[in-house]
């Protein structure tokens, strides 16, 4: 048990000092004496924490025994083998299980959750159209948000004033937040990292405040109501023989599936988009600007696309959210929803699609859960955000870089190619 | 490379591929190049020799188009490139492997060098020339599904000049080769730009390792504070008291 007395002299400090700094962390959750503080809640609290911390002690030891080393830990381990086997299974199986469940979900779930299933798919969709800047392209952008409204705003203006139809509105809207998304862009293009994110977070503002205060256009802080939600048309026998039926997405079960379609469709774009050339260029420009200027990539255009195709992605989902709410006004687009769908991106693994997905759903599903923790709900967020970045810096799901082009040989396996990351992260 | 009475006779009738005239470039206030000229003949390895901040990267990014010259004329092959983006001097057939070995670190190698044929679409000749690649790194072989950022130093400044030379350029730019390499390993890569050249790329090399440099050139500049203070032969340079005192360090 030479590993395990190992872990008693430092790993045991560090593991102590590091709980009992948590355990401080938490205390607000706990409540302070003599404003609200509740026994029971307080030892709830402290009691999962205790009971967190004692497994992942537990994990530690047991991982680090001698017995747990020759019989599940070796190179040749059950572990290894389950994770081997798993890998063996086909991308497309898994994509296709996963939209079955999906497919699913709305007929075994109750309306509440259906339309938290909504939620999840539209941060989604805006997951991956932020992934096309921040994840690809690698241009950190706070201010994402406001194409959302864009999208949003550009049905709702079209639908009330002209009547327009959804599906009218929706190429306007993409035209128009990739429109708005170079005229953000262009202004940015020599700028990198801590001012960019000024920037974008500055025209962010802009966007939402002229939405607040432009009244006789917006109707400012009231918002719009009264959009009419997306129908499409069918072909259908009546008395008069066949002709086109109107079929108005108006239960949340329809809304749900339109979303849903809207987001698959997300992820084949984003999907064809990264593995193309300008992904790649994307990616160049991400790890190196200049060096990506000198292999002839033109940073500017694609710099410029890159911000176009993730306002485009968000007017989407921004025409579908005020369609679905027959409602929307200026208070939806807040800075805290920008840093959401960064978070999203971030936490999933920057330019990793199945990372984003993940998280989309993580960080908007699980504070429904937690409901009722209330005002601690972002806390608790926060702190889960702070320890996903401790236990996976580089996102849930790290990005894998496939094949390109000319190169025949095979993608590293996951494992290693997150060693590799690693080793990269503590040169850099 | 020796000199030869019938080596400079051939020289001073060759084309010259890249010629710089008067070119000024300022980062905002800063002054870097002040009027900067020389000329580069077809098929030649030719060096810029300077101390620290002398303006030899920013040159070669000038060239690049990745900084503007302010001033001044940059021609290749005849063509006025100065007002050219980066992107658009690249297709004319110049190359640049950057200072500090810019490569992109969460890429393996082989993506690193796909990069560098990115305005290519010939496939099967980017493929040969990658076999080129590496017949002069047989290391990036071995280091080809790698991460360019695991890669060790001596191997990253091969990868920036094999990228570079993916884009089968006419005139490779080459900024500081040498920086931060071991001995053994400089004389290699020495050695293999010998070799690039022999294939009839043309060869614009800055360096810090002013010996190094002009032992394997056929001309040399010197450079001081955004000017060019002396032009010469490699082989007159490298006897040069002045040259020989400031940075041959004899």
């Amino acid at each position: 048990m030479k590993q395990g007395s190992e872990m008693g002299n430092g790993e045991f400090k560090k593991f102590i000092i590091y709980s009992l700094f948590l355990g401080v962390l938490i205390l607000p959750m706990v409540g302070f004496p003599g404003t609200h503080f509740e026994a029971k809640r307080a030892f709830i609290v402290w009691g999962v924490f205790v009971g967190v911390l004692a497994l992942g002690m537990l994990n530690q030891v047991v991982r680090q025994s001698s017995i747990y080393q020759k019989t599940l830990g070796g190179p040749q381990s059950f572990n290894r083998r389950v994770t081997k086997q798993f890998q063996k299974i086909p991308v497309r199986h898994w994509t296709l299980i996963l939209l079955a469940a999906v497919a699913v979900y709305p007929l075994l779930a109750n309306n509440y959750m259906v339309d938290v299933g909504i939620t999840c798919l539209i941060y989604i969709v805006l997951g991956l159209g932020l992934n096309i800047v921040v994840g690809l392209a690698g241009l950190l952008d706070l201010g994402y948000i406001a194409f959302y409204a864009v999208g949003a705003y550009t049905y709702s203006l079209l639908n009330l004033h002209f009547g327009m139809s959804f599906w009218l509105c929706l190429p306007i809207g993409i035209l128009l937040g990739a429109i708005l998304g170079c005229v953000i862009g262009y202004p940015t293009l020599r700028m990198r990292g801590d001012y960019l994110a000024i920037v974008t977070m500055g025209f962010g503002e802009i966007i939402r405040l002229v939405l607040n205060n432009w009244d006789s256009l917006t109707k400012g802080p009231n918002g719009l109501l009264g959009m009419a939600k997306p129908s499409i048309m069918y072909p259908a026998f009546s008395n008069s023989g066949l002709e086109w039926a109107t079929y108005s997405l108006k239960s949340l079960h329809a809304l749900y599936y339109f979303i849903l379609l809207i987001a698959v469709l997300t992820v084949i774009g984003v999907r064809r988009l990264d593995q193309s050339r300008i992904g790649r260029a994307w990616v160049a420009i991400r790890e190196d600007e200049v060096a990506a200027e000198l292999s002839g990539v033109p940073t500017t255009w694609l710099k410029l696309l890159a911000y176009a195709m993730g306002a485009a992605f968000a007017s989407v989902a921004g025409a579908f959210f005020a369609a679905k709410l027959s409602y929307t006004n200026p208070n939806f687009f807040i800075f805290m929803e920008s840093c959401i769908v960064l978070c999203i991106v971030v936490l999933g693994g920057a330019g990793s699609i199945p990372g984003v997905i993940l998280a989309g759903v993580l960080l908007i599903a699980v504070p429904e859960v937690f409901r009722e923790l209330q005002d601690y709900r972002m806390f608790a967020f926060g702190l889960a955000m702070a320890v996903m970045m401790v236990l996976r810096p580089e996102g849930l799901i790290p990005a894998t870089r496939r094949k390109l082009g000319l190169s025949d040989i095979e993608t590293d396996t996951i494992g290693e190619l997150e060693e590799s990351y690693q080793a990269v992260d503590s040169r850099t | 490379m020796k000199q030869t009475p019938l080596g400079n006779w051939r020289r001073a009738i060759k084309p010259s591929i890249l010629e710089l005239k008067n070119v000024h470039t300022y980062y905002g206030n800063i002054h870097a190049l002040k009027g900067i000229s020389c000329t580069i003949p077809s098929g030649d390895i030719a060096c810029l020799i300077g101390a620290n901040g002398a303006g030899k990267s920013t040159t070669l990014l000038t060239i690049f188009g990745v900084q503007r010259a302010a001033r001044g004329e940059i021609r290749f092959k005849g063509r006025p490139i100065h007002r050219l983006r980066p992107e658009q001097v690249a297709v004319q057939g110049i190359s640049q492997a950057p200072e500090g070995r810019q490569i992109f670190a969460r890429m393996t190698t082989l993506e690193n060098l796909e990069m560098g044929a990115y305005l290519r679409n010939d496939k099967a000749e980017v493929a040969g020339d990658m076999e080129w690649v590496f017949g002069l790194f047989p290391r990036l072989k071995d280091r080809a599904r790698q991460l360019g950022g695991t890669l060790s130093g001596g191997e990253q400044q091969m990868l920036a000049i094999g990228r570079a030379l993916m884009a089968r350029p006419e005139l490779l730019l080459l900024d500081e080769p040498s920086l931060g390499l071991a001995p053994k390993l400089v004389e290699k890569i020495f050695e293999t730009i010998l070799e690039i050249n022999k294939n009839g790329v043309t060869i614009f090399l800055v360096e810090q390792n002013a010996h190094m440099a002009l032992s394997i050139s056929n001309t040399g500049y010197v450079m001081e504070t955004g000017r060019i203070v002396l032009t010469d032969s490699a082989a007159a340079l490298l006897k040069n008291e002045k040259v020989k005192k400031a940075y041959l360090g004899e």
